[in-house]
């Protein structure tokens, strides 16, 4: 059974899933092709730095063999890349590859925390939307930061819940309600999710979409992690458009009007 | 400022970190130990996911001036030597790429004469269109000499302390430029200011007492992490081979204490790759794919034109940094290697059984094109 929820839509274009799937670390090109499937995802997005973007398909560099393009948007990501010139050089480069013209901007010269540079991401945001490109940049949860970001044109902003493949899930909460709460782009939170109520947590909040990568990658069976993911968006999604009740600090009974009025049987 | 000052206070000042790798190289049952590599299994797979990265060493030269009490390539061995010429070093590179390889390590001895700056960056320039991934292991050097490697479009720069022990240092390296302990000791830092953003960073072991390498690797690696904050490190603690001039390690270190420092560094530094070459076995190799190891090289040859028998025309010797001609010439000779491996497996069969294990051969990790040179 599949819950019915609003669908996505990013740039103008409309997608069902709310999960989002990186490439990296999985053990096998055919394990990363079953667990995308499973996962039910529609956005893909793939280091470009694994790739081979001469043209020449190369059998040792051939990660994109793994994604079919006409089932996914193919979202090649500038990972490596350390600043602003080298991100951009690098969206250039997958465009001339033949690859979209959609870009998850990645920018982090840390390469022990993988935090994004704030700086050299805006840096970059606008010069490649000024080229047309779609830009979904990765950034710390910083809500000055996402509304610049928008103000310049970004087709999404990505929050991240945590470091890269830290599996801490969403420790910048706080800071990601105020981002959701202004923002006139879809909020997709990348980074940090390690198990699906990580992903749940996120919807409820409000996030349109979730990216993940290393929690089903590394999983004992990626596949099935993919599905346990793809419910997980799910009922994270329908709850938060359901509405979530607000916690609350005492317990209430459940008709409390009722039994002032004296009317509870 | 450099990490000299950090290195001479290490016996009196240790961070945290690094007094909690001490605690994990002290005696451990094996049931610890078992503990420890589950430990540092999870965190490689958290970190690393179900991948291994394969390079490939090219020896250019095996010209050097300096001696080495532990290396072949020492300048009083009488060794057959080479120095390949760039269409040599081309041949070589198409092999390797052949093979599989997108991430080549240049390595030469040091020599001013033979091995001359400028000769390395020609290598890098010949060998740029073809190859994704260009580290480099020579000689330390200078930062702007680095910087033009880096311009050329090398973005690994690998150089080993040797031993961290200063008093041993000395003992072993009798003559050359690389006697100089704290010129060696800042090359990383020198690297990293000519825009180098891989750096390779590592112990042989055999050398000294072990947990004193461990301990001055490590600050050196906590040292850089926050000094050079841009930059990727890998670790590697090679354990001495036989090699030409017939070394035997003071302080051999066996494979328990091996693996246990492996795992310890690990705990310690979790985003950290480590290295681990053809000198160790199939068999340790193969055991520790899971544990730690994040970067493996397959099929090495250590001699220049070992991989397609480049050079083997032009051998000779080097006396006095003056070029002697063999006496007596077989066409089947060639130049003599830096050590003897002992994984002597292809990089096919090295892929073949990591994709077994449940890990992806990862050929290709970067792009050349990203640099910004």
């Amino acid at each position: 059974m599949s819950l019915t929820t609003t669908s996505l839509t990013i740039a103008g274009r409309t997608f069902r899933s709310r999960l989002m799937l990186g490439t990296g670390k999985f053990s096998s090109g055919e394990l990363m092709r079953d667990a995308l499937a499973s996962s039910g995802c529609e956005i893909v997005t793939v280091a470009l730095r694994r790739a081979d973007l001469t043209g020449k398909k190369d059998p040792f560099a051939n990660i994109l063999d793994y994604i079919p393009q006409d089932r996914y948007l193919l979202l090649p990501n500038t990972s490596g890349a350390m600043n602003a010139e080298e991100a951009v050089r690098l969206a250039r480069l997958a465009v001339a590859a033949g690859l979209p013209n959609w870009v998850k901007l990645e920018i982090h010269p840390d390469p022990r925390y993988l935090l994004p540079d704030p700086v050299e991401t805006f840096k970059a945001a606008e010069i490649l939307v000024k080229e047309g490109f779609i830009v979904l940049p990765y950034i710390n949860a910083d809500p000055v930061l996402a509304k610049r970001l928008q103000d310049i044109g970004t087709a999404t902003v990505m929050p991240l819940g945590s470091p890269i493949g830290s599996h801490q899930g969403i420790t910048t909460r706080r800071q990601i309600e105020i981002i959701i709460e202004q923002a006139t782009v879809p909020v997709v939170v990348d980074a940090g999710i390690g198990v699906p109520s990580h992903a749940a947590e996120a919807m409820e909040m409000g996030a349109d979409a979730v990216l993940v990568n290393t929690a089903i990658a590394v999983a004992a069976d990626p596949v099935r992690m993919g599905q346990a993911f793809h419910a997980a968006v799910e009922a994270g999604r329908a709850a938060y458009e359901i509405g979530v009740a607000n916690a609350t600090e005492n317990a209430s009974a459940t008709s409390p009007l009722a039994a002032f009025l004296g009317t509870a049987e | 400022m450099s990490f000299v000052e950090t290195f001479n206070a290490l016996p009196v000042r240790k961070s945290p970190l690094l007094r909690k790798l001490l605690s994990l190289l002290e005696p451990k049952s094996p049931r610890q130990l078992e503990a420890m590599a589950a430990e540092a299994a999870t965190l490689t797979r958290q970190h690393f996911g179900r991948t291994m990265r394969l390079f490939a060493p090219l020896y250019l030269s095996n010209e050097c001036v300096n001696n080495c009490a532990y290396c072949g390539f020492s300048r009083d061995n009488p060794i057959f030597r080479v120095t390949l010429t760039m269409d040599q070093v081309i041949k070589e590179a198409k092999h390797l790429t052949g093979l599989g390889f997108r991430h080549i390590l240049l390595v030469a001895g040091e020599h001013p004469k033979f091995v001359s700056n400028g000769y390395l960056e020609e290598c890098i320039r010949v060998l740029k269109p073809f190859v994704p991934t260009i580290g480099i292991e020579v000689g330390p050097t200078e930062q702007p000499e680095y910087a033009r490697m880096v311009n050329e479009g090398a973005e690994g720069l690998v150089v080993y302390q040797e031993t961290y022990d200063r008093t041993a240092y000395q003992e072993y390296h009798t003559m050359g430029p690389k006697r100089d302990f704290d010129w060696r000791l800042e090359c990383p830092e020198r690297g990293y200011a000519g825009g180098f953003r891989r750096m390779g960073l590592g112990a042989l072991l055999g050398l000294a007492d072990w947990k004193t390498e461990a301990l001055g690797l490590a600050a050196h690696l906590e040292y850089m992490q926050n000094h050079g904050w841009k930059a990727s490190y890998t670790i590697a603690f090679p354990r001495l081979r036989p090699a030409a001039g017939g070394f035997q390690p003071k302080y051999p270190v066996d494979d328990a204490r091996f693996i246990q420092l492996l795992c310890a560094f690990r705990l310690c530094f979790p985003q950290v790759g480590i290295v681990m070459s053809t000198r160790e076995s199939a068999a340790l190799r193969d055991a520790l794919i899971p544990i730690g190891i994040t970067t493996m090289s397959a099929g090495s040859h250590t001699e220049p034109g070992g991989y397609t028998g480049q050079g083997r025309e032009d051998l000779h010797l080097t006396v006095r940094g003056r070029r002697v001609e063999l006496a007596e010439h077989k066409p089947e000779d060639e130049a003599t290697g830096q050590f003897d491996i002992s994984d002597h497996r292809s990089p096919e069969e090295i892929a073949a059984v990591l994709s077994k294990r449940g890990f992806d051969p990862v050929w290709k990790d970067w792009d050349e094109a990203i640099l910004s040179n």
